[in-house]
């Protein structure tokens, strides 16, 4: 029988959610795994709505002088799958790995804050509601004598200034309606949201790390997530404001960026590329710290240069503040700034080069077991070795300017972001699926995913840099029948499909695994990190008891040691350590207390889109029920107990028997 | 032992901090960093702002330094209002407590106020939010602060209101006095960069 120590029902100006299973219980949850995994289906939805954009962007393009979609439906969809895959997409996947793992990985029971976490995650639904709402409430109207005369379709009323939003074409004049407002404040919610878990995941690792858990005993996918954490809560301000800035220009008259009240549009370039370059590493950063774990596992070795990779990883995560302008060579900066970003973005490329060749050492020589999250994590390395030269290539100002603009760009950061960051995410979501949801997952299935995904991505993103190198321009929805680029934007979209195909092939996957997948052992991939020395699922309470950390590394150490030449021999009686760790991760002797769940992160959260609708409408009554909301919330949240008096589950013994969530 | 006599954490699972800083007041430090980004992204753009030339009114046309200075040192008082109230919790003595806490939640009120007749007193000389670059970035710079000292204010005088229901502030609100008092100091430290920045250079 397990123990959890039971809160006594109190009143709040709510009394304390209580339910255990069911909807109430996953949208009151504090509970890191819960969080997480909420972050990750939110995030794959919103991936598929990304992906689907994608796919009507293809289909436009697939001919020349096609009619598919209408210049400014066109525009819409290409601003909502840029601002949908890096903002609601890619970052909260990311965000939920960091949940679920990053508690596990210092041997923690929670992360510092539980409910701002909640929080956060709640503001990033509140904010990708928000954001998406542009499609039923928006309007995007033509700049006068502009391109549009026909009357504007539900499609074409979203956000249609680009994901980077640049002035004045995002302004006012030149994007008249309100869908920019939305996308404005939209990205202020979500920016919030992700500065809150900045802050919180910050401060778990520095202070919630268990006995012996050293800095230099993380492991690589915790410290990458804290260089994460750096990197967001020192660029997201800087964003915060350029769209307080953009807000106010829109709503309120003023011309931070519009030179006709002296303002400056470059200075919107600047303030968004000294966010936007540091968010690359955002969107990088977790998959390299993913596949520093699973690269090790499956060739059995430790990760060649552990301490080079952390430095690396924080080296990028500086240096990353120092290279923004090189998005801007085309605009009006000096040739010695223009000279400084080309060298700097040369510079960045050596820790980034370290990494590769730490994980090439990882498998050199390695007993490599070739399933679907190693073949993600190889697949990881050759597309983003191929997208950071191709990256490296942007550091020559004069070819840099020839190809601003042209689809070489686009091939290059699909290759780094899609190449780079989502096959990780694959790989780490293919890994620990076993940890999360105690069941294995189809191999056969996953290494079809990966093939066709392998292919379905070469042959989308490959032509690309040529047809950008013969001068196809982006965000431009047609193409003339006499530029000869027909033919491989044929290519591009049959491989686009390809793609979708291999999504619906990991979809049919997890589905089936969740249900039916082969129970998982305890420890399948013979690991070395502490999160797989609990059982799966992970139960509740993560660790029975804290556990003690010895070595980097240390799970694998307590199961193997060295023979002379320096080989692993697994030592005696390790089964049985096996089979006493399951024993004792399920069966926790001592109680164990666990923070309450709460309402009023939920409640705070929702309060923001209502002041977003406020301003955008210039509606008071709005204001006041955000304002309310988030009086509620607040005032909830402040005076709500943090720890209850406690009575022990003993007196009802039954109501405590499932321990894990199905 | 009473509730609201434990040392309360939102930071459950163990009482191990590696760091030996309490889980909350690191984590607020670490708010009040990004805080320094804000400011000084907008102190930046002010600062880009102000070489320009640009024709039409400017800041130095419409202000009054004597009165901003007073409401500056109105607002420097309120950061040795906090202290005593801080010192004052440090020896228990909870009357002492709440009623500095009062002063520096008037204190702040005050400067609020001038900021107020002041930005009043502009637009009656012209000087709009949107007149030009160089009263838009005055008006959201100061206007940014200015919503930092209205915060601190509410947080203050609810604060104080915990103090004067129950007579006397827990441990735990004594910790949140604590970090109340952090913020303040920190909106403080910006005003004097601002004032500095925007008013004397």
């Amino acid at each position: 029988m397990t123990k959890i120590i039971e809160p006594k029902k109190q009143r709040n100006i709510f009394s304390r959610p209580s339910s255990e299973t069911g909807i109430w219980s996953w949208i009151t949850t504090v509970d890191h795994k819960r969080i997480g995994i909420m972050y990750g289906y939110a995030a794959f939805f919103f991936l598929l709505v990304g992906g689907l954009e994608a796919l009507l962007l293809r289909i436009q393009l697939s001919q020349p002088d096609n009619n598919f979609l209408s210049a400014a439906e066109y525009n819409a969809m290409f601003t909502m799958h840029g601002t949908t895959m890096i903002f609601l997409a890619i970052m909260p996947i990311s965000a939920a790995f960091f949940n679920y793992l990053l508690p596990l990985q210092i041997g923690a029971r929670d992360v510092a804050f539980p409910r701002l976490n909640a929080l956060s995650f709640w503001i990033f639904i509140a904010g990708g509601l928000f954001l998406y709402s542009t499609f039923l409430f928006g309007t995007a109207g033509a700049p006068e004598g502009g391109y549009l005369d026909e009357e504007v379709s539900r499609l074409a009323s979203a956000p249609n200034g680009g994901w980077f939003g640049y002035q004045p074409n995002a302004g006012l004049k030149y994007s008249p309606g309100t869908a920019m407002d939305y996308w404005a404040i939209g990205l202020q919610i979500l920016g919030i949201a992700s500065l809150v878990s900045a802050f919180n995941f910050i401060t778990t690792i520095l202070n919630m790390r268990t006995k012996g858990m050293r800095l230099m005993r993380m492991p690589v996918f915790t410290w990458m997530t804290f260089a994460v954490s750096f990197l967001l809560a020192f660029s997201l301000p800087i964003i915060a404001i350029a769209l307080f800035f953009v807000t106010f220009d829109r709503q309120f008259g003023t011309t931070f960026f519009l030179t006709e009240g002296g303002g400056d549009p470059v200075l919107w370039q600047h303030l968004f590329w000294l966010f936007g370059h540091p968010e690359v590493y955002i969107l990088i950063l977790p998959a390299f710290g993913i596949v520093s774990e699973v690269l090790p596992t499956f060739s059995r070795k430790p990760l060649f240069g552990y301490p080079a990779i952390v430095f690396a990883g924080f080296g990028i995560a500086f240096i990353g503040f120092g290279v923004w302008a090189h998005h801007m060579f085309a605009s009006a900066i000096s040739p010695v700034a223009q000279a400084g970003f080309g060298l700097s973005t040369m510079i960045i490329a050596v820790p980034t080069g370290v990494k590769i060749f730490n994980w090439l050492g990882t498998i050199w020589g390695g007993k490599l077991t070739l399933n679907t999250p190693m073949l993600f994590a190889l697949g990881f390395i050759g597309m983003f070795v191929i997208g950071g030269l191709s990256g490296v290539t942007h550091s020559v100002v004069p070819a840099d300017t020839q190809q601003t603009d042209t689809y070489y760009i686009v091939a290059h950061f699909h290759y780094v972001l899609f190449g780079g960051a989502l096959f990780g995410i694959f790989s780490g979501l293919y890994f620990w699926f076993p940890k999360v949801w105690g069941r294995m997952y189809n191999e056969t299935m996953g290494k079809i995913h990966f093939w066709l995904m392998l292919i379905g991505f070469n042959v989308t993103f490959g032509p690309m840099h040529w047809l950008g190198l013969q001068g196809q321009v982006r965000r431009t929805w047609v193409y003339a029948e006499e530029t000869n680029l027909g033919f491989w934007n044929l290519i591009v979209t049959i491989g686009a499909f390809i793609l979708a195909v291999a999504i619906l092939v990991f979809m049919a996957n997890w589905i089936y695994s969740r249900r039916k997948g082969e129970k998982a052992p305890f420890d399948p991939w013979d690991a070395r990190t502490i999160e797989w020395s609990i059982p799966s699922p992970t139960p509740v309470w993560n660790f029975s008891k804290a556990p003690e950390i010895k070595s980097l590394d240390d799970f694998w150490h307590q199961k193997y040691g060295e023979d002379e030449d320096g080989r692993a021999v697994r030592r005696e009686g390790t089964d049985e350590l096996l089979l006493k760790l399951e024993e004792e991760g399920l069966n926790p002797d001592e109680e164990i207390h666990l923070p309450s769940p709460s309402y009023f992160p939920l409640i705070l959260a929702f309060g923001l889109p209502f002041l977003g609708y406020a301003i955008i409408y210039k509606s008071v009554p709005l204001a006041l029920v955000g304002v309310i909301l988030l009086l509620i919330g607040g005032f909830g949240w402040g005076t709500e107990p943090l720890e209850e008096e406690f009575e022990t589950s003993e007196e009802n013994p039954d109501a405590k028997e499932s321990s894990t969530y199905e | 032992m009473p509730r609201n006599l434990l040392p309360m954490s939102d930071a459950h699972a163990y009482p191990h901090e590696p760091t030996g800083v309490e889980t909350r007041k690191l984590g607020f430090w670490i708010f009040l960093s990004t805080e320094i980004l804000f400011f000084g992204t907008l102190i930046t753009t002010f600062l880009i702002f102000k070489g320009r030339d640009f024709p039409g009114i400017k800041l130095t046309d419409v202000y009054d330094i004597p009165f901003t200075s007073v409401s500056s040192f109105v607002l420097l008082m309120s950061s040795l209002t906090m202290v005593l109230a801080h010192n004052a919790l440090e020896t228990n003595d909870q009357e002492k407590t709440r009623v500095w806490l009062l002063a520096t939640a008037m204190l702040g009120a005050v400067f609020l106020a001038g900021q107020i007749y002041e930005f009043t007193e502009f637009y009656h000389k012209g000087f709009e939010l949107s007149t030009n670059i160089f009263s838009s970035t005055f008006y959201v710079l100061t206007g940014f602060h200015g919503l930092h000292v209205f915060i601190g204010v509410v947080l203050l005088l609810a604060l104080w209101g915990v103090g004067q229901r129950q007579r006397g502030l827990s441990l735990n609100e004594g910790m949140n006095l604590e970090f109340i008092a952090l913020y303040w100091h920190f909106v403080d430290i910006v005003w004097i960069v601002l004032f500095t920045v925007v008013y004397l250079i």
